[in-house]
């Protein structure tokens, strides 16, 4: 569905230009936050804005009520330049309840704007959030920040009870759109593209889409009568690169280079999940592509979901599975079988905080070594690595063409901060995709070797059942090369290690080699892979401006790594590796390359902040 | 929509004859001689061409285990894949190409201890599959452990003072799952376990099949007490659709329901065969079935043949029909369309 945006007439005075912004909403897990920032995110984009987001919420949906374990935040950055992240640190916060003031107001910067909730400072909140005092009344505390105390439950309630004839719980919930209001007349935002929103998704409960609508109303129009801001601001749209373009999170670009894939392949996608924070939107959004032919399966296991996957595969469609990272360790036996079979498999691992259950809804990239080497005896793959929301629909498509050109498993590392963060996503042109329909083998000469290998590829053929004259058994044990048959041969076993471990390096060739941001020598390297890009090259772009001969290269093909990356290496005095794990990458370069690279960790649920990465790289260009 | 593929040979159309020959690989058979897996090998290549198969249309899915050798040893496609997981795979293959006439092949450690999970949720979804279980109440591939249904008691490799966990009922199992069809078998009754090998293919639906299936090595005699010829008349019973249930070399036992409990009794002294009970494995509840899959050696006859068979759509047409309705109503899937679906502006 396509919407046309009209901008509002909103009048010009006090009205401050600004370059970026980013506003953090935060809340109860139960007051729609979520929703609000997505709201202003959408909207921010669709008015042409850069857009980048970080959610960040409780993994319980309804913690108790005004606790801190309750809180639920969304951060925002728009700008009317090019940008990567969602920003170090908010210049807005808005606080609906006392929880939400304490576990956020650190970040937010000195000076900074802060809009809280009057109405939720009550004595029971403020106990639960562990104020001994109302934060609201001490002086001290708020000196530093532009304060707004605004009742918003009361000014909600006072707009919608005359208006709407839904019960008094139900009109409280619309706060958040009251607020989301008062900050689209603050930030110069149009209402037309939430009210077009809130009208499709109330459809059913036109009373409720109308306290909805209410209410985003009644908090713009708060804002523009109540004169408690002396100023509003406005940022213009981005400068760009010309084309069409959506809001896109990675789960959702995920999904859609899914569908991508299998129509560039010609085969029937068959996506076999288990549901798992933070992939499951992965299965929702495949689960309503029926009409692409899609054939999703809620399997009872994350076993179940790897091998139905794999059999769909023998069977003839693109099978994948997706997961978090304690459903890739459930799945490891089962990739070794599609290994061993030498069966396309593409399994997307959306890293989380671990280990164990871990952090379920915080973002980390702590697999990386469990995809590579996580699976009984010498068992590679290869894997791949989105680095923007963006980049995943790209990366997905890749993943699926080297698994069928060169029928091995690949495991796509996505994470969580990719998976629920969105950026403005400039549509591909379909025609530009990568063209690899599949041709099965069909035809025997005789007697049909199910081992029999591409010389360029050493990929065996992909021969479907209901081929006639070419039936072949396939299975865990050993195989003789060419033939197929079961082996223990001592010879072959190694050979059939070797040929594994090659057919992998082998898909070297078949993928783009690495690209350098900056000079292609110099002092210091910057690598990364993954969601750290944003922040990696933001940070390498503004030490590069201060004049430091700093570069970056960036991993998203990380098995195997592309051909030219290790003589980069050799041309940089030090080499950085900033990784949200306890420094995988560096450790594989380090064994592969023999280089010092450095690595710079940060395993706190978090993306890289630009600050913390430029004072690294100064800290590593002055030793 | 999917065909059924016992009527036309899966994909084609022509029904072809083949010959038990046709279906015989050119691997070398690795069991050890004398084990039951023989006889049953032997059934299931020759019912195959009966059922008008076209090799090629055929998938042999198995897990780990002795019996999950099965697959090498047949001339059809074939998935030797890892422990407890076959009834996934099979999922799989089935639900990606409905066309397929899928079997999987598995025993007691392998479908009711580390691939329990799968095969309750595979049968309950009624797929369009074939499940054998060959129950030989132990582990022989890793030389002589205690399985899923092994005796309490039992004295093992693994437990030397005697087995302390209950053993599971493969049929009960299958029955609390919901499975369309389940049956019971021996290795040794070859025209028996022929019968039922037919009988589950040509259900259209998930067939549970379990088969007493003689580990020489490690097991040997395990079903003797009842499946020895000299016996099996009087220890066994072969439950018929429509029949009451009679046992018993002069047929003059049967079995007969009393204070909700079955109870097996002599005929004659004023008990007829019409106070028998009489099985109807089309019952739509499971009770009937499940009853008599209670009864065990060596308080009863111990029952073969069909428990139940009953219709209910498989999993694969209801998702093959959920696919063709949203093409009818949402028309077929456009790239260019989800690519541009949402809200979208364009920068100059």
């Amino acid at each position: 569905m396509e919407s046309t945006t009209i901008l509002n007439n909103v009048e010009d005075r006090h009205i401050e230009e600004l370059d970026t912004v980013t506003i953090r909403f935060a809340g109860d897990s139960g007051d729609g936050m979520q929703l609000t920032g997505t709201q202003f995110t959408n909207t921010s984009a669709v008015i042409g804005n850069d857009i980048s987001t970080l959610p960040d919420f409780p993994a319980e949906i309804r913690a108790p009520a005004g606790s801190l374990p309750g809180v639920s935040g969304f951060q925002l950055n728009f700008s009317s330049q090019d940008i990567r992240t969602p920003g170090d640190q908010p210049n807005v916060l808005v606080a609906m309840n006392p929880a939400a003031l304490k576990v956020n107001l650190a970040d937010l910067e000195g000076g900074g704007i802060l809009i809280v909730n009057t109405d939720a400072f009550n004595e029971g909140n403020l106990k639960k959030a562990g104020y001994e005092s109302n934060p609201l009344d001490d002086g001290n505390l708020l000196q530093n920040y532009r304060v707004f105390k605004i009742p918003i439950s009361t000014a909600n309630r006072a707009a919608l009870r005359e208006e709407v004839n839904i019960p008094m719980k139900e009109i409280d919930r619309c706060k958040n759109f009251w607020a989301l209001g008062l900050m689209y007349w603050l930030y110069d935002r149009p209402m037309a593209p939430t009210l077009t929103w809130i009208e499709t998704r109330f459809k059913k409960t036109p009373e409720v889409g109308k306290a909805n609508s209410t209410a985003l109303r009644a908090g713009f129009a708060y804002a523009e009568a109540a004169e408690i801001f002396t100023t509003h601001y406005r940022v213009k749209r981005a400068v760009i690169a010309p084309g069409k373009y959506r809001k896109i999170t990675g789960n959702e670009a995920t999904a859609l280079g899914c569908v991508a894939a299998s129509q560039l392949a010609g085969k029937p996608l068959y996506y076999a999940s288990y549901p798992i924070t933070p992939a499951s939107d992965i299965l929702h959004e495949l689960a309503a592509r029926r009409n692409f032919g899609v054939k999703t399966f809620q399997a009872e296991d994350e076993i179940a979901a790897v091998c139905a996957a794999i059999g769909a595969s023998f069977a003839g469609s693109l099978g994948v599975t997706g997961t978090s990272g304690p459903g890739l360790a459930l799945k490891a036996e089962a990739i070794g079988l599609a290994v061993m079979t030498e069966l396309p498999l593409v399994v997307i691992d959306v890293q989380r905080g671990g280990p164990s259950t871990g952090l379920p809804t915080k973002t980390e990239q702590a697999d990386l070594l469990q995809a590579m080497f996580g699976r009984n005896g010498e068992c590679p793959v290869a894997i791949v690595a989105p680095a923007t929301p963006g980049d995943c629909f790209h990366m997905a498509i890749e993943a699926f063409r080297i698994a069928t050109r060169h029928m091995i498993p690949v495991i796509y590392l996505s994470d969580g901060y990719l998976a629920n963060g969105a950026e403005p996503w400039r549509l591909p042109d379909i025609d530009a995709l990568p063209d690899f329909k599949v041709k099965n083998k069909t035809e025997s000469n005789g007697i049909f070797h199910p081992y029999e290998r591409n010389p360029d590829t050493l990929a065996r053929p992909w021969a479907l059942p209901g081929t006639p004259e070419l039936e072949h058994r396939i299975g865990g044990i050993e195989k003789q090369d060419t033939t197929g048959n079961v082996s223990y041969d001592p010879e072959n076993h190694m050979h059939m290690v070797l040929t594994r471990a090659e057919k992998v390096a082998l898909i070297a060739d078949d993928i783009p080699d690495v690209e350098i941001f900056g000079e292609s020598s110099g002092r210091v390297l910057v690598v990364g892979w993954g969601s750290t890009y944003g922040s990696i090259t933001s940070a390498v772009e503004e030490v590069q401006n201060r004049g430091m001969s700093v570069s970056s290269v960036h991993l998203r093909y990380l098995n195997p790594l592309p051909k030219s990356f290790g003589d980069i290496l050799g041309r940089f005095d030090r080499i950085l590796v900033p990784e949200l794990n306890l420094g995988q990458l560096a450790m594989l370069m380090r064994a592969r390359f023999l280089v010092p690279a450095i690595s710079f960790p940060k395993v706190k649920g978090k993306p890289f902040k630009i600050s913390e990465l430029v004072a690294k790289i100064e800290e590593v260009y002055q030793d | 929509m999917s065909t059924h593929v016992a009527e036309n040979g899966g994909n084609g159309s022509e029904v072809v004859k083949l010959t038990k020959k046709d279906f015989v690989s050119d691997q070398e058979v690795r069991w050890c001689p004398g084990c039951g897996d023989y006889a049953i090998l032997a059934q299931v290549q020759k019912v195959m061409p009966e059922l008008g198969l076209k090799r090629e249309n055929i998938v042999f899915v198995s897990g780990i285990g002795c019996s999950s050798r099965f697959p090498y040893y047949m001339n059809t496609y074939g998935f030797h894949s890892i422990h407890g997981r076959a009834p996934a795979i099979a999922t799989g293959i089935k639900t990606a190409n409905p066309e397929l006439s899928v079997w999987v092949i598995t025993g007691d450690g392998d479908a009711l201890s580390i691939g329990g999970n799968h095969l309750i949720h595979a049968i309950r979804r009624n797929l369009d599959i074939n499940i054998i279980l060959f129950n030989n109440r132990i582990y022989g591939l890793t030389k002589g452990q205690y399985s899923p249904t092994s005796e309490f008691g039992k004295k093992t490799k693994s437990t030397p003072f005697g087995v302390i966990d209950y053993p599971l009922n493969p049929l009960s199992v299958a029955l609390a799952a919901e499975a369309t069809f389940v049956a019971r078998s021996v290795d040794t009754h070859v025209a028996h376990l022929q019968m039922v090998v037919e009988r589950a293919m040509r259900h259209k639906g998930v067939s549970f099949v379990e088969v007493y299936q003689n580990c020489n090595i490690f097991n040997d005699g395990a079903f003797d007490m009842f499946t020895d010829r000299a016996v099996k008349d009087d220890k066994m019973i072969q439950i018929e659709h429509g029949k009451p249930l009679v046992y018993g070399k002069e047929h003059n036992r049967g079995i007969r329901l009393h204070d909700m409990h079955l109870e097996a009794v002599e005929l004659g002294n004023g008990i007829s065969e019409s106070d028998l009970i009489v099985h109807n494995e089309k019952s739509p509840d499971s009770y009937l079935a499940y009853m008599f899959a209670r009864m065990e050696y060596p308080d009863y006859p111990v029952p073969i043949g069909v428990f139940r068979d009953v219709e209910k759509r498989t999993y694969e047409s209801l998702l093959e029909e959920q696919i063709q309705g949203a093409v009818a109503k949402m028309g077929a899937g456009s790239l260019e369309k989800l690519i541009n679906s949402g809200d979208t502006w364009v920068i100059d």
